[in-house]
């Protein structure tokens, strides 16, 4: 029966001031059961304060194929990482 | 006025419906229909141990404060593996077999709602022991009824199959559901103090929430009026000789046991 369930990918926000976050899919006959099945597949354990859920056939991804045309251009770009600046010896999170 | 048995005999009744209903949510521990149901219902199996806990430690202290006892009652395990039948004051609900998927979703939305219903009264009730527990519960209890209400919907007003299925489930159980609104001395007694709840206050909320709900899932409310009872009372069906059967053998093989 299960391969008549839509599949859904499951986002979890785990306290507040934090984004969202991926944190895997599961099936669901519908986005209301998605949110409750999320609920106890993934936030047995105090994992998380907000849950969304996306059906997997509505993601638009880019495609793996595609990598070193979408990627690799950025890799020889050293100049676009902020790490020619010295930096006062207090300021520490940067 | 109220007697210290009857207190416990209340407390052991609220334990002992989440015990066995416990025990039969765990009968489908890999046997689900599908794997994120599984694990849903086995968090509501295990949500409700986890209150039946909290209950037969209450009864403990309960009976260890009787007049004439040794000062200590019973340990959870006592009361969970040690006991007969006749001893178990469980809903007949409860104790009903799983059967398919639909009569295990009918059982669940009968006993969660007025489980709900009657864990808000308890949340007030005039013994702060019995108030804190039921308000623990209830945060677990109000997504128990949430979420068998979604199942309800869902399959009646699902396919042919599934709609068949559920009406047979509510129907076939409905006359294990007038017990939950029958009081008896004792729970007259002790609502009388405003320790317990008015169970039969709670029949009217219970039928308007089943009723919305049935309705929603394009399903009939049963209409017969005669009612199986003496759960409460420790007379049974023959179910749970054989759930009890299976849960207590460790417990009676290796008495003490413990990992």
């Amino acid at each position: 029966m299960s391969h008549e369930w839509p599949l859904w990918e499951i986002f979890i926000r785990s306290q507040h001031g934090l984004a969202h976050k991926h944190v895997g899919s599961l099936h669901a006959p519908d986005a209301e059961m998605a949110v409750k099945n999320a609920r106890d597949v993934y936030t047995r354990r105090n994992e998380g304060v907000s849950i969304w859920v996306v059906r997997s056939a509505d993601i638009v991804a880019s495609s793996p194929g595609k990598k070193e045309p979408m990627f690799e251009p950025a890799s020889s770009k050293v100049y676009r990482h902020p790490t020619f600046f010295p930096m006062p010896d207090e300021v520490n999170h940067i | 006025m109220a007697s210290d048995q009857q207190l416990l005999d209340y407390v052991l009744r609220l334990a002992d419906s989440d015990l066995i209903l416990a025990q039969r949510l765990g009968e489908w521990v890999g046997h689900g229909p599908v794997l994120e149901e599984d694990i849903a219902l086995t968090n509501v199996g295990l949500d409700l141990l986890g209150q039946a806990r909290l209950w037969f430690a209450y009864a403990g202290e309960v009976e260890g404060r009787q007049v004439g006892s040794s000062g200590a009652g019973r340990s959870e395990d006592e009361f969970a593996y040690m006991r007969e039948g006749g001893g178990f004051r469980n809903l007949l609900l409860a104790e009903q077999p799983n059967g398919n998927y639909a009569d295990t979703t009918a059982r669940q939305f009968y006993f969660d709602v007025w489980h709900e219903l009657l864990l808000r009264n308890l949340a007030v009730s005039r013994d702060r022991r019995i108030a804190e527990i039921a308000a623990k519960a209830l945060k677990e209890v109000m997504y128990h009824a949430e979420r068998s209400a979604d199942w309800v919907i869902r399959l009646g007003d699902g396919t042919e199959l599934s709609h068949t299925r559920m009406q047979s489930g509510i129907d076939d159980l409905w006359m294990y559901t007038g017990e939950m609104f029958a009081a008896d001395d004792t729970d007259l007694a002790l609502a009388a103090e405003g320790v317990a709840a008015d169970v039969g206050a709670l029949l009217p909320a219970w039928r308007d929430r089943v009723a919305a709900v049935l309705d929603l899932a394009t399903l009939t409310m049963p209409s017969a009026a005669w009612m199986q009872r003496g759960g409460k009372q420790g007379v049974h069906s023959e179910h749970l000789g054989h759930l009890l059967a299976e849960m207590q053998s460790l417990q009676r093989a290796h008495p003490g046991a413990q990992w």
